[in-house]
């Protein structure tokens, strides 16, 4: 028999908020997860997708705001009432029951009939192919054995929705990107709607088909990941991005939404995705890859190498400007440390933000 | 003539004593146990067999004598049974209450506090408790005036001076020592099992059993031989707030009798030996069961 997802059609966070004490952990955020889909919550430690997470799976009350399933509200009630598979960080399994018990647990608390249940572990088992290790105690697996026994557990329930935080975080990187991989094509075979806390945006980029990015308690932005690695709607969510190029400057041209930005002596033309206008304070904010040596000119930024490291491909290398700005850039080959540079990134690559860094 | 420019290879090279021993786990550091080692020795070791073999020297007998006329004289013998009827129910007691309770509390905010108030009874000592309760649970304490003024009794309820009153004392006085066990027991299960439970499903009573309470079995067993020894050698409370002549005649007091009224300090030690026995036949059949549970870390992964 297949594991297929309980049927639903959306799952909505209405301006859920979460205090602690006087600090909101979690503040007015919508969103709403359609179902098989794979949301990724994107955000630094402390920017409240674990206690978003936490809240939907009903370990946490939230202080306001209601969640939704389909016309369902369910904020109110106690998690063994709502059903969903969670995956913790440390896996959390029963440290006293073999693997295959630790899978059947929720079939054993819903009371499913015995030969269905076994069933029903034996594919999840398969599924998550976990085979021989399956009459281990936790204690006797490998990290990697261990994630996907939590991994069966919460999906064996077909629950409607699968809520993971940040599960890959204990696994070496070469299992990282092995189980990564995993939870995306279980996703796919399940059907149900995954919510997936990460703080990595290579796992929210390649896992999700929706991004929401989090910063302080408060949703920053959401959209597919093509559309945030291309267009991040706010100067930390392109950090977020890779965007660690960020310089200061003041705005001398506006042409639709291509902004040019004079940085100290050097001009930068580039897109800003809100209105800005001229003589604002702008920051100008390019990824390392994109910024590369140029012959000199008024578009280049003049500057003396610091630092240049071996990536294998290329060379990843830091400069100071005269101003004292540090820009990181990535070049075909090595340059000594003090080589006076010149670096420009085209202008397809170049975001502009309003403020001041 | 090239054979001697050969080196031996170091597996056949000599390696010192030292070094040796070290390897086995003996270096100087292990000599640290040496005081604690002299200090067991001195006051366990050898007073525990001085009294075994005390034990077979009777005042007139062969030298089995003393153990035939503990079981031959119910006077002797049934204080095994006595002392086993208030030191069972006692730690079965103590666990039963102290589990929900330590449960309860450690999610509570002001956990030290309470701990403090539970723990207080342990300091005060056991003649204290005793004698608080003779004033209190007494015929004309307070304990039976309000019964009496409000009219729920008619003659004051005796609680003291018999077995009530001993066990009453004994789950006052073990009740802080089981619950600080249990307690730390309870604290070393990682919560998010509980919280990854409730998510598969489990209501808080089946969060209880099946993942607390198989996790806290090991930490049980422990937690009951410890307060069962402690229950089983009850003497002061025994004396001062039972029937020390009948019912709660236990086994301690049969010893006190032999040596410091009888001077057999011989019948003496053939009756702490008894007692040693009963003790330890009890804590091997706990720790027995012990071992068909669980018995790894408490923790939801490795690390």
């Amino acid at each position: 028999m297949a594991i297929a997802a309980t049927n639903f059609r959306e799952l909505r966070l209405d301006r859920l908020s979460r205090d602690f004490g006087t600090v909101n952990a979690l503040r007015d955020v919508t969103i709403t997860v359609k179902r098989g889909e794979f949301i990724c919550l994107l955000g630094p430690s402390g920017c409240g997708k674990s206690t978003a997470l936490n809240c939907i799976a009903g370990l946490l009350p939230a202080t306001a705001g209601s969640i939704w399933l389909d016309d369902k509200r369910i904020d109110n009630l106690r998690p063994e009432q709502r059903g969903f598979g969670m995956v913790f960080q440390n896996y959390a399994l029963f440290p006293h029951l073999t693997a295959r018990r630790n899978v059947g647990f929720g079939l054993l608390m819903r009371g499913v009939p015995k030969a269905q249940a076994e069933a029903r572990i034996d594919e999840a088992i398969r599924l998550v192919r976990l085979g021989e290790q399956e009459n281990k105690l936790p204690g006797q697996m490998s990290g990697g054995q261990q994630q996907r026994v939590a991994i069966a557990r919460a999906i064996v329930v077909e629950p409607p929705l699968v809520l993971m935080d940040e599960p890959l975080s204990n696994l070496d990187a070469k299992l990282r990107l092995e189980m990564r991989a995993e939870i995306r094509r279980i996703h796919d075979e399940i059907g149900a709607a995954t919510i997936y806390v990460t703080h990595d945006q290579d796992e929210a980029l390649s896992l999700a088909d929706r991004i929401v990015v989090m910063r302080e308690g408060t949703v920053r932005q959401i959209g597919t990941p093509r559309e945030l690695y291309a267009a991040p709607a706010h100067l930390d969510v392109a950090e977020f991005m890779g965007f660690r190029n960020r310089l200061s400057g003041k705005v001398t041209a506006v042409a639709g939404d291509r902004v040019t930005v004079a940085v100290g002596p050097t001009t930068v033309t580039g897109a800003a995705h809100q209105p800005i206008a001229i003589g604002a304070a702008a920051i100008v904010a390019v990824r390392p890859e994109d910024m590369t040596p140029a012959p000199a000119s008024t578009q280049s930024f003049a500057a003396t190498v610091t630092a240049s490291e071996y990536r294998g491909r290329d060379f990843y290398g830091l400069a100071r400007t005269a101003d004292g700005a540090e820009i990181a850039f990535r070049a075909d080959n090595a340059i000594a440390t003090g080589t006076p540079i010149h670096l420009s990134a085209a202008e397809a690559r170049v975001l502009v933000f309003a403020g001041a860094a | 003539m090239a054979t001697e420019a050969i080196a031996r290879p170091p597996a056949f090279e000599r390696i010192p004593l030292g070094q040796r021993l070290a390897a086995n786990g003996l270096d100087a550091v292990t000599a640290l146990c040496l005081p604690a080692a002299l200090f067991i020795i001195a006051l366990f070791i050898y007073p525990f067999f001085y009294g075994l073999f005390l034990s077979f020297e009777p005042k007139k007998g062969d030298w089995l004598a003393n153990y035939q006329r503990f079981f031959s004289d119910s006077f002797f013998y049934g204080t095994i049974a006595t002392t086993l009827w208030l030191a069972l129910p006692v730690t079965i007691i103590n666990l039963v209450v102290a589990v929900p309770v330590a449960l309860q509390v450690r999610h509570m905010r002001w956990q030290r506090v309470l701990t403090t108030i539970l723990v207080l009874p342990i300091t005060l000592g056991t003649v204290l408790v005793a004698e608080g309760m003779l004033n209190y649970l007494g015929p004309q304490g307070w304990f039976n005036r309000v019964l009496m003024t409000l009219h729920l009794v008619s003659e004051p309820v005796k609680l003291v001076h018999n077995y009530w009153g001993v066990m009453l004392s004994l789950v006052i006085t073990g009740f802080p020592f089981t619950f600080l066990l249990i307690l730390s027991y309870v604290t070393g299960i990682d919560a998010v099992l509980e919280q990854a439970a409730a998510t598969l499903g489990a209501n808080a009573r089946r969060r209880f059993w099946h993942v607390l309470l198989p996790l806290l079995m090991p930490g049980l067993a422990i937690t009951f031989c410890l307060s069962f020894v402690q229950a089983f050698s009850v003497f002061p409370s025994a004396v001062l707030l039972g029937a020390p002549a009948g019912p709660t005649r236990v086994i301690s007091i049969a010893a006190y009798q032999a040596a410091f009224e009888e001077y057999d300090y011989s019948m003496a030690s053939a009756v702490a030996m008894v007692m040693a026995f009963v003790q330890l036949a009890i804590v091997v059949a706990v720790l027995g069961v012990r071992g068909l549970f669980y018995r790894g870390p408490a923790a939801g992964a490795k690390g």
